[in-house]
């Protein structure tokens, strides 16, 4: 028998919840990505998971965004939209080794043009330690990125989550 | 060696580990410890077993059923019975051993490759697989010695955990074969072919011919994202030694959460596509899948939190609002 598979998108996302027995729901931080992302400004880099340092980012992807670079590889997967990946190779060191976390950058990037991808719902990217890296979405999307708390960073986990 | 007797007769071998003995029949392993006894069916039981063997004893406690199974100390294992169970524990029922992992490890394995039948993959969906009942009939190696997949850096990255293909024997599963195979557009420039990369990351997942098996597909530093495809029952309760998170990428899948010491209900978790939750580092979850789901599991491999943990330096909740 063949079932459809159900994904969610910022058009078309239905929550499910934490039911609660003796606990309290703030302990599971329930959100959803779509939700938060429908609720973001563009580019805007909302936690949606935090492991002591590390933190998965929603980000609503729409327009073009910011350079940006990190001293460690960060991972975006598409979890809706099509979204180009511009990279560039960064000619000077402009994060220290020791910043963690996602930096804006000022302006262009100098560096030789590393490539481009085109990602679509599902797919997978490396954004590499050492490269400039801008977003740019003709339609909002939506983009879950692993990564480190930085200080782009926001956490408003009363704002999203179940209580 | 696992100390092993001649084959019942019902054609299987018997298997112990210090105190513990472990026996099957057509229907059911049959545990004994100086002081009690338990019963499981053999099902669920050596699809326990499997996960346990295949995670390396996994990140904290692996729970067979509500009374049976493993505590991960990282070089040593805590085999158990009762020890996590508020009935057992309130008339001082339980027992539990210390051992050296790769000594659990060689009695587990080795009654695992005994005990399971020709045609049962204890990986797979039950509506994918044959029965794992009645007498010795043959054995199934290859499906019972899969490695896990841990990315260092990211899945299909040369050097790396290879891509998923027809080609490579990974069909898309039957209950995705809607799921997109489309590949991203990767333009690199010369030079840069190693670094400029991306995946069908839903695309691998579905090709996924286990279940309840995560694999690593990133890592950035000890943040691990690791992928699944889940169907029927979680045939363990994992008991958390630290938080980890789960992001619900296709379908539904519900998680009952008990109290990780205890067992008493703490909640139940509705998880639906782009539906984000934490579990707790003090608490044990099972899940229920009723089509099979993409889930991701979010990891921190870092070996000292479970000891942050336990010494209550860390809270188990990952943030306050």
């Amino acid at each position: 028998m063949r079932r459809e598979t159900r994904f969610g998108s910022l058009e078309h996302y239905e929550k499910g919840g934490v039911e609660v027995i003796n606990d309290d729901p703030r302990n599971y931080a329930f959100s959803n990505i779509f939700e938060v992302a429908s609720k973001s400004e563009p580019y805007e880099k909302v936690a949606v998971g935090k492991n002591l340092k590390y933190v998965l980012e929603a980000i609503r992807a729409e327009g073009t965004s910011p350079w940006y670079a990190a001293s460690h590889d960060e991972a975006a997967i598409v979890m809706d939209g099509e979204i180009e990946i511009r990279l560039v190779k960064l000619e000077d060191k402009l994060v220290a080794e020791d910043h963690e976390g996602t930096t804006m950058l000022e302006g262009n990037p100098k560096g030789k043009k590393m490539g481009y991808i085109v990602a679509r719902r599902g797919h997978m990217a490396l954004l590499p330690k050492g490269a400039a890296y801008q977003f740019h979405a003709s339609k909002p999307g939506v983009i879950l990125l692993q990564t480190i708390r930085g200080d782009l960073t926001a956490e408003r986990w009363k704002d999203i989550c179940q209580k | 060696m696992p100390q092993t007797n001649a084959s019942n007769e019902y054609g299987y071998r018997s298997f112990s580990v210090g105190g513990f003995s472990f026996e099957r029949d057509e229907y059911f392993a049959h545990i004994k410890w100086p002081g009690g006894s338990h019963t499981m069916p053999m099902d669920a039981f050596l699809r326990a077993l499997m996960r346990d063997i295949s995670w390396s004893f996994f990140y904290g406690i692996v729970n067979f059923d509500q009374v049976f199974g493993t505590t991960n100390h990282y070089g040593n294992v805590d085999v158990f019975a009762g020890l996590y169970n508020a009935g057992y524990r309130a008339q001082n029922k339980h027992h539990v051993e210390n051992f050296k992992t790769e000594e659990v490890r060689a009695v587990f394995e080795a009654m695992l490759d005994d005990w399971t039948n020709e045609g049962f993959d204890p990986f797979a969906a039950p509506e994918e697989t044959g029965t794992p009942f009645g007498p010795k009939r043959g054995g199934n190696r290859a499906a019972i010695t899969r490695k896990r997949l841990v990315a260092n850096r990211m899945t299909g990255m040369k050097g790396d955990i290879p891509l998923r293909t027809d080609a490579a024997g990974n069909p898309v599963n039957r209950q995705f074969a809607d799921v997109s195979q489309d590949e991203p557009e990767v333009h690199a420039e010369p030079g840069f072919e190693n670094e400029v990369h991306a995946f069908n990351f839903f695309g691998y997942v579905s090709r996924s011919d286990v279940t309840w098996n995560p694999s690593v597909c990133s890592a950035v530093k000890y943040s691990q994202v690791c992928a699944t495809t889940e169907e029927f029952i979680l045939p363990i309760i994992h008991g958390n030694d630290r938080v980890e998170w789960f992001v619900q990428l296709s379908d539904e899948i519900h998680w009952d959460i008990q109290d990780r010491e205890s067992g008493a209900p703490r909640a139940r978790v509705v998880m639906k596509p782009g539906d984000v939750a934490a579990m707790p580092a003090d608490i044990r979850h099972q899940g229920y899948s009723p089509k099979r789901s993409m889930l991701l599991v979010w990891e921190n491999n870092d070996a000292t939190l479970p000891d942050l943990y336990a010494k209550k330096k860390l809270k188990p909740n990952p943030v306050d609002f």
